[in-house]
């Protein structure tokens, strides 16, 4: 029988971690399993291919395709350098000549006969995987890489930009509810993960940055303040790559919004303490959020501790389940679930739905579609 | 007793009784059972369940069980045996099982492909359209003259992780080196395929077949290259039939078999899983086949929007990646703006909190409208989304490019030139919407109004939906019995929401468009003003003789100002009449603007 599952985010005081650290092509594993290791440590690292570069070499020197092999003053496989002739015409009577010359430092790779294209393929270019958090390489990925392991404190985020970085966790905001503005950011907070309450104002935005933090986090923010730091609007959840200099996470949503209570009590617990943070976000098939990740050990700590890797978590709706409420007009909404009637219900928007009955602190309860709400994972 | 194995090749027609099928999307896995019940074909229970294609699950087949074990809950017939599989039947008086089971897919993302031609207009033109006819997501197109420099090509080339590469150029007999040359950025640029780092990319070369050879060379490691007929064999013929059937072909042989758990599905299956969105284009074109009309099939999801369209027999589809209404539905606002989507809303919402409920939606994409003003909100959206996917597909789907014609000079007058859209809204008599903001809206005026505000058909035009998406597993059931397909098509797949009446052209709001008659089911007459909209009830199973007459200035199809008469099918909805003009135009004025948008919904009672 099928069964129906909520989606949740992660927010742990304490879970096992496993970080699968793998070069986009094979290299080398420079590190073995059992050896501690800091968050910016290279765990394993190769080299890409370099770029390609097409040179119309016949049609440069006039000459027919056929006959390009016999111009070239390069082997396949030797080296170039940007600018050096790698092949020449035969003039007229040996007098004016056209020399072509390589468009890139590298090597030649190929001539061709029937189009007359010569490529040249540049410099190979490092790559490095670092381990991304500090602890103990369980497991070694021949040629691919390592999976490092800790015990750490877990929080996803709803959306975020930027990627992966590290820092001291320094709390800006003395409550969930208090917006994070300009005049709670300090130069003491360089290199730091920033944590706010509330939404994030431009100001702290663009402050933070100022000041060199590593990353930004905090309950919202406002889209049209997200647009203007990014110079453009994000059409589609596909974010991490961004180079802005600083990472953006937000735990709750766009707009006016606290951070969860027990997400800032967790955060707050750790202030001073290393935490490593990735604001990409991914929401498509195969889910991914942002999260920010505390160690809790110097060393390995993970072992026998449920996993966690990435994605978002999914859970069964009980009675007495922690929710939050994700869409108008509850948004933000936190509470336990009441009821669970079987029968679906009409909405205000006259659509027939499966709802649920959310219990609020102050013991007030509202009726909301079950597809608005999402756990509250511990 | 039944037998829990799968044949290789579905049994004759006569013989299929019981189907089962099942459409494996990226989220839902969306199961079928269709029966055979005194003599007709009657799709009878639905089931569904999570897509299990990914962690921690990595097989596709166990939400394929979840989803036919609804089936045998509902209808009390044994479908999945002890081991998960789906049980054939071993004679027609078999109580449990079915006698063919089928499937087509859509989950992991789909069939990703990059395209490329010689010419942007004309041979890579043609291979995104045999790519996308074939169901494939198309990521890029690279032509020899797409503005980009060569090195810009390969490294658009080296980031992009397609499940195969469709290559065309030439004509056969013409030049051979442009077409060479392509491949020849292809090949150094190694793109590496999207599943599995172990296979070889596939790429099918469609080109001048005198270039088969050197292209052969090019490929000569490191790819599975196949070589098909040219899909433009010469300027004036495009044959694209030989290119899609292979590509099926390597996405059930590469694609599928590098999936979580489709080796199990294909040896399950009666038939070739099929992309899903091929399946839709099937049984769009046997109905627009079998019924001798022109149709326009929309599928608006969460992050895509599918436009299909059967004009004179010519067959298109479109695929317009980030319009959709849950992960795109930032990139819809962005690219209609937020004032042209407003424009649809009759109540009063604040722009600055609607980008953040936007926003809310695109990283919560499953959460549902529960207010009315949300409702409304997302309706607005959608007309922009399906506006700007009908505009692509128009722009997509044309008379082919580069061909030289032949003129008389009565045709110098004529505006009808190669590359001309084959879309003409005055042909278009059935337009079917499916898509959960359209199959899912709450009353069927919403989805008609929201066809009609997005769509803008002219003439007579039938209004259908999907009823609960069916058309996929009709598309692939078409491939073995064809007939079950078309009943089950138009007995339970179609909701008719009824016929809309709307002339070409424009006026003056308050003068007179057009006069109408109706004799038969319903006998009644009126007039109409521009501007104005009028439901006129007619059930979905009767049908009259309509006469309009259109005023000097608008169209009904015969000319400007002449009558036409036609028959016309009612519908959960009705006949509707719509003399707003075409293009549909809202007045500028904010309070006109509402007071205008509210007459409208009034007229249809499209939000009591």
């Amino acid at each position: 029988m099928a069964k129906a599952f909520t989606p949740g985010l992660k927010v742990s005081a304490r879970t096992g971690y496993r970080a699968r650290r793998v070069l986009p092509i094979a290299g080398d594993v420079v590190v073995k399993v059992g050896d501690r290791v800091g968050a910016d440590a290279v765990v394993a690292q190769t080299f890409m291919e370099g770029d390609a570069f097409p040179i119309r070499a016949a049609n440069l020197m006039g000459a027919n395709p056929k006959d390009l092999p016999s111009l070239m003053l390069v082997k396949v496989g030797e080296r170039v350098t940007k600018d050096m002739p790698i092949a020449r015409s035969k003039g007229i009577f040996g007098m004016m000549r056209t020399d072509v010359k390589s468009s890139a430092d590298g090597t030649l790779e190929s001539v061709s006969d029937s189009t007359g294209m010569v490529i040249v393929r540049g410099p190979a270019q490092p790559v490095a995987v670092r381990a991304y958090i500090a602890g103990d390489v369980v497991e070694v990925l021949p040629s691919e890489g390592v999976v490092v392991e800790n015990a750490v404190a877990l929080v996803q985020g709803i959306f975020g930009v930027g990627g992966e970085t590290h820092g001291l966790l320094a709390m800006a905001c003395a409550a969930a509810g208090e917006t994070l503005d300009e005049k709670h950011v300090t130069p003491a907070m360089k290199d730091a993960i920033v944590v706010g309450g509330a939404r994030m104002t431009a100001g702290a935005i663009r402050k933070a940055k100022a000041v060199g933090a590593a990353a930004i986090v905090s309950g919202g923010i406002d889209d049209q303040d997200l647009r203007d730091f990014l110079g453009h609007d994000i059409g589609v959840a596909v974010t991490g790559s961004e180079k802005l200099g600083i990472t953006i996470i937000v735990t709750e949503g766009f707009g006016d919004i606290a951070m969860a209570q027990r997400t800032f009590a967790l955060l707050g617990g750790h202030a001073g303490r290393m935490a490593s943070v990735n604001g990409a976000t991914q929401i498509r098939a195969g889910v991914m959020r942002p999260e920010i990740v505390i160690p809790l050990e110097d060393g390995r700590g993970g072992a026998g501790e449920s996993a966690a890797a990435g994605g978002a978590v999914a859970g069964v709706l009980e009675i007495g389940t922690p929710v939050r409420v994700i869409r108008d007009p509850h948004f933000g909404v936190l509470g336990t679930v009441a009821a669970l009637p079987e029968q679906p219900a009409v909405l205000g928007s006259g659509s027939k739905a499966r709802v649920l009955e959310v219990s609020m602190p102050d013991g007030r309860r509202i009726t909301v579609p079950r597809a608005n709400v999402e756990l509250i994972e511990g | 007793m039944s037998l829990p194995h799968a044949a290789k090749s579905p049994p004759p027609p006569d013989r299929i009784q019981v189907i089962v099928a099942t459409d494996c999307g990226s989220t839902t896995t969306k199961a079928i059972l269709i029966e055979c019940v005194d003599g007709h074909y009657r799709q009878t229970q639905r089931g569904e369940a999570p897509t299990t294609v990914e962690e921690p699950f990595a097989d596709v087949t166990l939400g394929v069980t979840n989803s036919v074990t609804e089936l045998q809950e509902l209808s009390g017939r044994r479908l999945i045996a002890d081991d998960g599989t789906v049980i054939r039947r071993t004679s027609p008086t078999d109580p449990d099982g079915c006698d063919v089971y089928i499937s087509t897919s859509s989950a992991g993302g789909g069939l990703q492909m990059m395209v490329a031609g010689v010419v942007r207009q004309m041979t890579a033109e043609s291979a995104k359209r045999a790519a996308l006819g074939a169901g494939a997501i198309v990521m890029d197109t690279i032509a020899s003259n797409d503005q980009r420099k060569p090195y810009e090509q390969i490294q658009r080339i080296r980031e992009l992780r397609p499940d195969m590469v469709l290559l065309s150029g030439g004509t056969d007999g013409g030049d051979q080196k442009k077409v060479v040359e392509l491949a020849e950025l292809i090949a150094p640029a190694k793109p590496r395929p999207r599943f599995g780092g172990e296979y070889q990319l596939p790429v099918i070369f469609a080109g001048n077949k005198d270039a088969a050879p050197a292209v052969q060379r090019v490929f000569g490691q490191g790819f599975d290259l196949s070589v098909v007929p040219n899909l433009r064999p010469t300027l004036e013929q495009e044959n694209l039939g030989p290119a899609r059937d292979r590509i099926h072909d390597v996405f059930l042989e590469h694609v599928m078999a590098h999936a979580p758990g489709y080796d199990k599905l294909i040896a399950w299956a009666d038939a070739p899983i099929m992309p899903t969105p091929g399946a839709v284009g099937d049984i769009l074109q046997t109905i627009a086949r079998k019924r001798g009309i022109n149709a326009v099939g929309v599928d608006i999801g969460g992050a895509t929007t599918d436009v299909f369209s059967v004009f004179d027999g010519a067959f298109n589809r479109t695929v317009s990646a980030n319009l959709g209404m849950s992960y795109s539905i930032s990139n819809v606002c962005a690219e209609a703006t937020m004032p042209r989507i407003l424009r649809w809303v009759h109540l009063p919402m604040d722009e600055r909190e609607l980008r953040n409920r936007v926003k809310n939606k695109m990283i919560r994409p499953t959460t549902i409208p529960q207010t009315l003003e949300a409702l409304v909100f997302e309706q607005a959206v959608a007309r922009e989304a399906l506006r700007l996917s009908y505009e692509q597909h128009k722009a997509f789907a044309t008379t082919l490019k580069g061909v030289q014609q032949q003129r008389t000079v009565g045709d110098a007058f004529s505006q009808a030139a190669a590359g001309a859209t084959l879309v003409d809204n005055m042909k278009l008599d059935l337009l079917v919407a499916s898509g959960g903001v359209l199959s899912h809206a709450p009353r069927m005026e919403q989805t008609a109004l929201m066809l009609i505000d997005s769509f803008e058909p002219e003439g007579f035009t039938e209004l259908a939906k999907d009823s609960i998406f069916m058309m996929p597993h009709l598309g692939v059931l078409a491939s073995v019995h064809p007939d079950a397909a078309m009943e089950v098509f138009e007995k339970d797949c179609l909701i008719y929401l009824g016929t809309c009446v709307a002339p070409r052209g424009q006026g003056k709001a308050g003068k007179p468009c057009f006069a109408w008659e109706l004799r038969g089911a319903v006998n009644a007459k009126g007039t109409m003003n521009v501007g104005d909209m009028q439901l006129v009830p007619l059930a979905h199973d009767a049908q009259c003789e309509m006469t309009v007459t259109p005023e000097k200035g608008f169209d009904m199809g015969a000319g400007p100002g002449k009558a036409v008469t036609r028959t016309v099918r009612g519908g959960t909805v009705g006949l509707i009449l719509d003399a707003r003009g075409r293009a549909i135009e809202v007045p500028g004025e904010e309070g006109a603007r509402r007071a205008t948008i509210q007459r409208w919904l009034d007229a249809l009672s499209v939000y009591e």
